[in-house]
């Protein structure tokens, strides 16, 4: 994908300008800057979700990027696994139980993937969230703050979940406050 | 992927049943107060019984709107409704489907009971069913354009039915004199197919106005 001197405005200022790079399979971009610097912003631009105020975002594949923001996405009056299979039959993935089943269990919620996600901690919500990445197969991951309500393996989760799509061929635009901790990652600073 | 999307609704509506039984509970006590305050005056009910049955169930449909996007909004389902990169007509059309389910079939239901209790003249109740049956659908697709728009507004109740009120006035026309007409022995089939005519239009257009408010709902 390429983003082409971007600008993008919320409530009447402009966020950043200018944002100008490319991203080929295999690569991992971390989006940093203080709060408020249009991380969000920019993740929503280049998922669709927001109307950029100039320039462009050209997404090389088909399909659309799998976007993670900071709503859970998950409705709360259903379990993890109903809401991972809402998610994939909207991608046209039908009777995709197993893959489901799988990746609830390696997000760590295999005993919890009966619960309503409203009884569920926030720390479980987000990784209920994130199983989304493993039983997706979308080659764009946009993350934002990923780590966020994660204890300490579910960071390590994060981190090897990136990392496994960045080896398949994949591409990670993660916005974050802290380093990823996966070697070889771009950098994008944003001014405030 | 229609099916999809309708079956999740109808679970999250089927686990938070007293929350989708609003409106009915609004339309069956909006009719007790009506039969209530009418009496039981023959002569005044009549044709005012199916008149009101019709404009509890518009303002039932419209109350049941507000809800139809408000919380997908907010726990993010509706970001992944609109990213899936697959046309979202089709899921917008399997929740006005599971909507219409859970808010508007329950009135067509119970419409002949809310007839009796007016007292509304026999003929005028197969009519009335029939009315609203097809009516109520447009009613569900005019109301989710408004929550469409109002879905990123916060408490957009008020505005939403700014919004509907005016877009319903011909469903209203058509489907409450189909069954006046009916009342009085006279055929009711010309508003019975205005009433279709206009079932068609919103549902060809309805999940495409909505698939575009909810883009714009996302940017804030």
């Amino acid at each position: 994908m390429s983003v082409r001197d971007l600008a993008c405005a919320a409530g009447g200022r402009r966020l950043f300008q200018g944002i100008d790079f490319d991203l080929a399979s295999g690569e991992l971009l971390e989006v940093r800057g203080p709060n408020g610097s249009g991380k969000t912003t920019l993740l929503r631009c280049i998922a669709g979700l927001f109307t950029e105020e100039s320039g462009g975002v050209e997404i090389a594949t088909d399909e659309r990027p799998l976007y993670l923001g900071h709503k859970p996405g998950l409705s709360p009056m259903l379990t993890p696994l109903e809401n991972l299979r809402w998610f994939l039959a909207l991608r046209g993935r039908k009777h995709a139980r197993e893959d489901c089943l799988s990746a609830l269990r390696e997000v760590g919620l295999e005993d919890s993937r009966l619960m309503p996600c409203r009884s569920l901690s926030a720390g479980q919500q987000r990784r209920a969230a994130l199983a989304r990445l493993r039983a997706g197969s979308a080659q764009l991951w946009l993350l934002d703050e990923p780590f966020a309500a994660l204890d300490a393996s579910g960071r390590d989760m994060v981190r090897s979940l990136v990392r496994k799509q960045c080896i398949e061929g994949g591409a990670v635009v993660c916005a974050t406050h802290e380093a990823l901790g996966v070697a070889g990652a771009r950098r994008l600073e944003l001014a405030a | 992927m229609v099916l999809a999307q309708a079956g999740r609704d109808l679970r999250i509506a089927f686990r938070s049943r007293g929350e989708a039984a609003h409106p009915l509970a609004f339309f069956a006590l909006a009719v007790t107060l009506f039969g209530l305050g009418l009496g039981s005056d023959l002569k005044t009910l009549g044709a005012v019984s199916v008149v009101a049955v019709w404009v509890i169930a518009l303002l039932a449909c419209m109350l049941a709107a507000e809800s139809l996007f408000r919380r997908d909004f907010e726990d993010g389902t509706l970001e992944q409704m609109l990213l899936h990169g697959r046309p979202v007509f089709l899921a917008v059309l399997g929740k006005l489907a599971a909507h219409w389910c859970v808010s508007g079939l329950p009135l067509v239901v119970f419409a002949p009971l809310a007839g009796f209790m007016l007292q509304a003249p026999g003929p005028a109740l197969p009519v009335l069913v029939l009315s609203l049956a097809v009516g109520t659908p447009t009613l569900t697709a005019i109301g989710a354009i408004a929550a469409a728009l109002t879905a990123g507004l916060g408490r957009g109740g008020l505005l939403l039915a700014l919004i509907a009120l005016p877009l319903y006035v011909p469903v209203l026309v058509f489907g409450a004199s189909a069954s006046v007409v009916a009342a009085s022995g006279s055929s009711a089939v010309p508003q019975l197919l205005w009433l279709l005519a206009m079932l068609g239009a919103a549902l060809t257009f309805a999940p495409f106005a909505v698939g575009l408010a909810l883009r714009l709902s996302q940017e804030y």
